[in-house]
């Protein structure tokens, strides 16, 4: 491959409150065009208030292989969540 | 339909016999709705199908937006003006996220473009016929996206989620254009005689040609029963071609538009208007470099790439510049 622009992740705050989301990526020469392109391509309609990139080869993820060891151990653990106990009507809101 | 006679790789539909258990795993995953993500183990020809048919798809946006940009100076309006620069501006933004959806493949974006300069990569065949004259603006809008839509409302379900997702940003912005179109049309068709003539010409010139963005019949193709089964395609050509005149029709009524075809009639036990097929052979020519405009959008596709590299060039040989000046300082 020649000199071809890097990718970029994009990521955008929709609304003030909500988290930064990742809507697509795009190639850019740096971190400062990658924002204005990003600007340019995903915020077209009002969809953002806030971007973040980073460029793609810096992401660290999960193997698709791995997901049963990784993601399994939890599903069995259902007291972990608040519906496992039983808590009596009289006791009020909990 | 912005990807026409994609080439399934292999030979047609493995029966399930034949499958190893990969492949097995994998379609049991598409038959149960399961996105297909781009680490996930795939076949090497669902991989090379869809290398295929969303880089065509990504060429059209891109190549689709000369017949439109060829009239952003000279729209009757500033607002009009506003209007088509924005609707074209969005095709670049279509052919963005398809590029990146076909770069989770593992083909780079220089190679698809090289691909679509060298030929060995198509773009639809509508994009080859040109725009006379700003009721034709009007008719691509009208016709082109609307038939565009047909094809990609079914595919933000298919099974490639990259390829899903692009598709469902892009079907958010395709209302838009569909509209604009439509509305330059009503504006001619409500004109003045002249303007009326001219919004029947355009529907005259680029009836069959949207016909033809389907694709031929595909009823009895084995390549399209396995892009079936992949979830690549959703629906056969025919049935796409016939939702579009179904829906279409009744739009050119509302104008006061004749569609040039004196077999279209509604057929009452089908529940479906009658049409005339387009001639395939002025297609297949078309498809084949002939068409009225090939020559011009292919130069200018390569003078894009050419007259751009110093910019592609010189804005990387800045940013490493810049970058190692921060490493030295640090
Ligand atoms: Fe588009
Ligand atoms: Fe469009």
């Amino acid at each position: 491959m020649k000199n071809e622009w890097p990718l970029w992740e994009v990521f955008i705050r929709g609304q003030h409150g909500l988290s930064h989301r990742h809507v697509g990526s795009l190639h850019a020469p740096d971190a400062e065009m990658a924002v204005k392109n990003a600007r340019d391509v995903y915020t077209r309609r009002n969809e953002g208030v806030s971007i973040w990139v980073v460029e793609a080869r810096h992401i660290t993820a999960t193997n698709p292989g791995d997901k049963g060891p990784m993601f399994e151990p939890s599903e069995s653990k259902i007291y972990r969540h608040p519906t496992f106990f039983d808590i009596p009507d009289d006791v009020g809101a909990m | 339909m912005y990807a026409q006679m994609i080439k399934t790789a292999g030979t047609g539909v493995k029966p399930r016999e034949e499958m190893t258990p990969e492949e097995a795993a994998f379609q049991d995953r598409i038959d149960a709705d399961i996105k297909i993500e781009p680490k996930d183990w795939m076949p090497d020809e669902y991989r090379a199908t869809l290398v295929r048919q969303i880089g065509q798809h990504a060429h059209s946006e891109i190549v689709g937006q000369l017949p439109e940009g060829n009239w952003i100076t000279r729209a009757p309006t500033l607002e009009r003006k506003a209007i088509l620069l924005a609707k074209v501006q969005d095709e670049a933004g279509h052919g963005l996220y398809l590029y990146c959806a076909a770069e989770t493949l593992g083909v780079s974006r220089d190679e698809l473009t090289e691909d679509l300069l060298s030929g060995r990569m198509k773009y639809s065949s509508i994009f080859n016929y040109p725009t006379l004259n700003w009721a034709d603006i009007g008719a691509v809008g009208w016709l082109v996206d609307g038939a565009a839509i047909m094809n990609q409302v079914p595919l933000q379900r298919t099974s490639y989620g990259p390829y899903s997702r692009a598709m469902i940003r892009i079907c958010k912005e395709e209302s838009f254009h569909q509209r604009q179109g439509y509305d330059i049309m009503m504006k001619m068709a409500q004109g003045t005689e002249a303007q009326k003539k001219m919004a029947q010409d355009a529907l005259n010139r680029f009836w069959y040609p949207s016909l033809m963005m389907f694709g031929p019949s595909d009823k009895e193709s084995v390549h399209s029963a396995q892009s079936m089964a992949w979830k690549i395609k959703i629906d056969s050509n025919d049935e796409l071609r016939q939702r579009f005149v179904d829906q279409t029709v009744p739009q050119a009524e509302y104008l006061g538009l004749t569609v040039p075809d004196d077999k279209l009639k509604w057929n009452e036990e089908r529940g479906h208007y009658d049409f005339s097929e387009p001639d395939w052979t002025e297609f297949f020519n078309v498809l084949k470099g002939k068409g009225p405009c090939n020559t011009e959008r292919m130069n200018g596709r390569k003078r894009a790439w050419e007259d751009g590299a110093w910019v592609r060039d010189g804005l990387m040989a800045h940013a490493q510049k810049r970058a190692a000046r921060k490493v030295a300082a640090e």
